[in-house]
């Protein structure tokens, strides 16, 4: 069985009388101990489409259909006290930016703690080691004087490992990631998740790691989902995403950015246009008025997503070879 | 070639002051004896973390922070001495295009006006509006986009204002300060050619200042490495990604992910240790020491000078000269 298995999940901005969908009709899976990576742009649903399943959408978002199955139990049929269980105890969530997601006038000790006293059935004492042992995993050095001390005294790497330990407190069997390196320098980036993917391997935590950024799909994700709109237009192993995508909107994706394993004067092929905006009304896929290989169909019917792909005309990979 | 712009020795502090009576208590050294020199028409990269002084130094190139110590000579002239008044003619030879488009554009103004404004305060003598809609052209924008706000316009669309508002009066040189950082990567792509395209059609030299590295690496010609305020190692593109020699020029490359199909339990390697010090209290001899992983006695106590490794290339470090070091 699944850990997590999302069936065509939609959900809509409300917003003036008027109702937008921002994901329209997703489905994943993720299996124990995974680390699935949402990739796409901005608008794309892949943030929305998370705080959906962690039950965390804002007033003016809802679900309006589909399903999201947790370890065999039906997410959105909980209550809000139910959920509230779930998160931190089966599922927790790490966020992009460690200095809004900690409360800056307590301790980080008193944070985490809270967060362990929520979750397991601990006495204090047991808490306070079990949070010495948390710090110390996620490479927090001299824990002891560090649990006293405040947001404020963390740089942002340290912060964000300390979100990380409250992430682990009560040791989850899923992780949701959402950008969580993108506010850090280079250095602590790489540090940051490395020590996410060492805990999710010792602990076989599953992982939902959202980014836009390629190179760290390529180098940490098994599986990845492609996301454009609000739909998933694209699905596989991380491997053969990078090396042979099918989707003309991954393989533009991967044409854009520049890579230090290619020469420096590789041109770079950007997508035209801008990102689908999800109060502009696409018919058909929602790619096709960006797609070099669109053709009448793209633009009357929604493909369908099938054998892990949504395009009416997917790249061959001699097709590929000959463009390139 | 000759060069446009020569940055010589220039540091600049940031002083501290407490108590009542402002006593400067000590300095934020946030650009330390920084020597670099511009050419005519290339794209010259500087990289570097967070506090590394790469944005500063940019903004002492615009006049708008005062260097400590140091000249800025811009195409024979010492501007950083020169009053407002004498500065005047350089502000237009030299542009910006900042990282965020939607905080360096007004809210309140259309992209004409803005663009406008730039041309009406430089007295342009040419009719305003043909060569407003002339720049957003370059910048493959149509006309149109003349009448609309910020907030009308995609992220893309705004840096495509930012960049027709920098080219206004036909600059030299043109300052970008993370000038592709904030945009989707579709888009991101979409401007890097732009600002290449621009470059070869208007014989532009840039100082492209970025944390990404395969940005700079494949945009700029030139690039020096900086950390805590001074520059470790510079070179020419090839030189740095292909046969870097710096220790923390090494590191930064070997923490940018990249695909590893083929041994996917191996970790990304070796991830630098630690953060990043406070420009506060940097440390002693070569401010990388703390981090280092070859680091010996004498970097802790000496700083090194930068040392030629060839015609364009070099690099600040003990290691590369002393036979103590490991290699």
């Amino acid at each position: 069985m699944s850990l997590l298995e999302i069936q065509d999940l939609t959900v809509a901005l409300h917003q003036d009388g008027t109702e937008t969908d921002l994901v329209r009709g997703i489905s994943y899976t993720i299996e124990p101990g995974e680390t699935l990576a949402l990739v796409g742009e901005s608008g794309s649903g892949k943030s929305v489409s998370s705080l959906a399943v962690m039950g965390l959408l804002a007033k003016s978002l809802n679900v309006t259909s589909g399903s999201v199955t947790f370890d065999g139990q039906d997410l959105l049929s909980l209550s809000k006290e139910e959920m509230r269980k779930i998160r931190g105890r089966d599922i927790s969530m790490v966020f992009q930016e460690p200095m809004t997601s900690l409360n800056p006038v307590r301790s980080i000790g008193s944070q985490i703690i809270e967060s362990i006293e929520e979750n397991l059935n601990l006495t204090r004492a047991q808490a306070q080691s079990r949070a010495l042992d948390l710090l110390k995993e996620v490479g927090v050095a001299d824990p002891e004087r560090r649990l006293k001390q405040y947001p404020h005294h963390f740089s942002g790497g340290m912060r964000q490992r300390v979100m990380i330990a409250i992430a682990l407190a009560a040791d989850p069997k899923l992780i949701i990631a959402d950008e969580p390196t993108t506010a850090l320098d280079v250095t602590i980036q790489a540090q940051i998740l490395d020590l996410m993917a060492r805990v999710c391997r010792d602990h076989g935590t599953a992982m939902v790691l959202i980014t836009h950024n390629l190179g760290i799909v390529a180098r940490y994700a098994d599986r990845v989902n492609v996301m454009y709109g609000g739909r998933i237009v694209e699905t596989g192993r991380a491997r053969d995403i990078y090396t042979a995508p099918r989707h003309p909107y991954t393989d533009g994706l991967l044409r854009s950015i520049p890579r230090l394993d290619q020469d420096r004067n590789a041109p770079l092929r950007p997508i035209p246009g801008n990102p689908a905006d999800p109060f502009t009304t696409i018919s058909g896929c929602r790619f096709h008025p960006r797609c070099d290989h669109a053709q009448a169909p793209c633009r009357d019917m929604v493909p369908n997503f099938k054998n892990g792909l949504a395009c009416h005309f997917p790249l061959e990979v001699a097709q590929k070879e000959a463009l390139s | 070639m000759s060069a446009l712009l020569r940055i010589e020795d220039v540091s600049v502090h940031f002083p501290i002051r407490k108590g009542l009576l402002q006593r400067q208590v000590g300095a934020v050294r946030a650009v330390d004896s920084v020597t670099l020199e511009l050419k005519k028409g290339e794209a010259f990269g500087l990289v570097g973390e967070s506090g590394c002084g790469k944005t500063t130094l940019a903004r002492a190139v615009l006049r708008l922070v005062d260097p400590t110590s140091g000249s800025i000579w811009f195409d024979g002239t010492n501007i950083s001495g020169l009053t407002p008044k004498g500065l005047a003619p350089f502000r237009k030879r030299i542009a910006a295009i900042f990282q965020d488009p939607f905080s360096s554009l007004n809210p309140r103004q259309k992209s004409g006006q803005i663009i406008a404004e730039v041309l009406q305060v430089h007295n342009y003598d040419g009719d305003i509006k043909e060569r407003v809609a002339e720049l957003l052209s370059i910048c493959g924008l149509a006309p149109r986009f003349a009448d609309l706000y910020p907030h009308e316009m995609s992220g893309g669309q705004r840096q495509r204002v930012g960049i027709a508002r920098a080219l206004a009066l036909d600059p030299e040189l043109i300052v970008c300060d993370e000038a592709v950082s904030a945009l989707d990567v579709s888009i991101q792509a979409q401007i890097i050619n732009l600002l290449e395209e621009l470059r070869v059609k208007f014989g532009l030299t840039y100082l492209f200042i970025g944390h990404d590295l395969s940005v700079v690496r494949h945009l700029c010609d030139r690039i020096a490495v900086m950390y805590l305020g001074r520059i470790m190692e510079t070179g020419t593109a090839e030189e740095l990604f292909d046969n870097p020699k710096h220790p923390y020029t090494k590191a930064l490359i070997d923490a940018v992910p990249a695909p590893n199909f083929d041994n996917e339990d191996a970790p990304q390697a070796e991830a630098l240790k630690g953060e990043i010090p406070s420009p506060l209290a940097p440390p002693s001899g070569c401010v990388f020491h703390t981090r280092c992983p070859i680091a010996f006695d004498r970097c802790s106590k000496v700083v090194p000078d930068i040392t030629r490794l060839g015609k364009t290339h070099a690099a600040a470090c003990f290691a590369l000269s002393n036979s103590e070091a490991p290699s």
